[in-house]
């Protein structure tokens, strides 16, 4: 055997252990789209909010449940999109939507997703709301971080950058919904876009 | 020359590479996975499967799920130590030429 086979093999190696293990059909398109729907939903939220006739967020009924419920469109939608697209690369890739890979991406990037959500809403429960927006950065962050072991490593960058700017907001919840629009909006675009020229442009 | 002793035999063929690259990475891997993503035929995978077996690097696990029989796939300790040599000897071998 020649050193060129010897490349052929080491790159073959590679190229088994990355398809076997993540799933990396995931559309840069989605993070833009999902950016997109935060920053609208922000703008929603901002205009219910400012035109409640209170200058904060308060639990009285209306306003509060139209923002809980504005929070549960973008993620409704984000979720809708990225599935949508995501299935759209992958079956031009001739990948499998559904396979060993995207099960372990999904469950775990769910994992602290959902015990973030459910402790989120028990300590709306107990009428604490200051840290609201710093525990859905810093758990969004913490399961991108988990989800990216199974799909394309870059994802972990954009968790740090959520746990970081989770954690600012804990100590500045008075900025906790610019922190959030920052977050869920703007570095969604920026990390979209640098993906989709990254992976999908080829 | 000890560079070429660690050139595996075992691992002299394409599809038994594969299939402990996918098993390296993965906790374990079924037949049905191994085969797809390897594109080859159920015999010829097989009995590349039976030579990893045979030389104790990896494990085979038969069970049921439901009441479809299902044979898994894992690395054994060996199996882990020797892959890795072999694709040191192969790092060697690409970079001193």
């Amino acid at each position: 055997m020649e050193s060129k086979d010897y490349l052929k093999d080491i790159s073959e190696i590679k190229d088994l252990m990355n398809k076997s293990s993540r799933f990396i059909s995931l559309s840069g398109l989605s993070g833009i789209l999902a950016g997109v729907y935060a920053l609208i939903g922000a703008a929603v939220a901002y205009w219910l909010v400012s035109n409640s006739g209170r200058e904060y967020l308060i639990l009285d009924g209306t306003i509060f449940r139209l923002v809980m419920l504005d929070l549960f469109l973008i993620a409704f939608f984000s979720a809708v999109t990225g599935i949508f697209l995501t299935t759209k690369k992958a079956k031009k890739h001739g990948a499998k939507i559904w396979d060993a890979t995207s099960k372990r991406l999904v469950i775990n990037f769910l994992i602290p997703l959902v015990v973030g959500g459910i402790y989120i809403l028990i300590i709306l429960n107990q009428q604490k709301y200051g840290q609201t927006g710093a525990l859905m950065l810093i758990f969004y962050g913490l399961a991108l971080i988990n989800a990216s072991k199974y799909s394309i490593g870059d994802i972990r960058y954009l968790g740090f950058i959520q746990l970081i700017l989770g954690l600012i907001c804990a100590v500045l919840p008075g900025y906790g919904f610019w922190l959030w629009v920052l977050g869920f909006g703007v570095m969604h675009i920026v990390y979209g876009t640098w993906m989709h020229y990254k992976y999908d442009k080829k | 020359m000890s560079l070429i002793n660690n050139i595996n035999k075992v691992f002299d063929h394409r599809i038994r590479l594969g299939i402990m690259s996918i098993l390296m990475v993965n906790e374990y891997a079924d037949f049905n996975m191994l085969k797809e993503l390897l594109d080859v035929t159920d015999g010829n995978l097989a009995s590349h499967v039976k030579a990893l077996e045979t030389a104790e690097y990896i494990e085979v696990e038969k069970q049921f799920i439901g009441r479809k029989p299902n044979t898994r796939y894992s690395t054994t300790k060996l199996g882990r130590a020797e892959f890795n040599k072999h694709i040191e000897a192969l790092e060697k071998l690409i970079n001193n030429k």
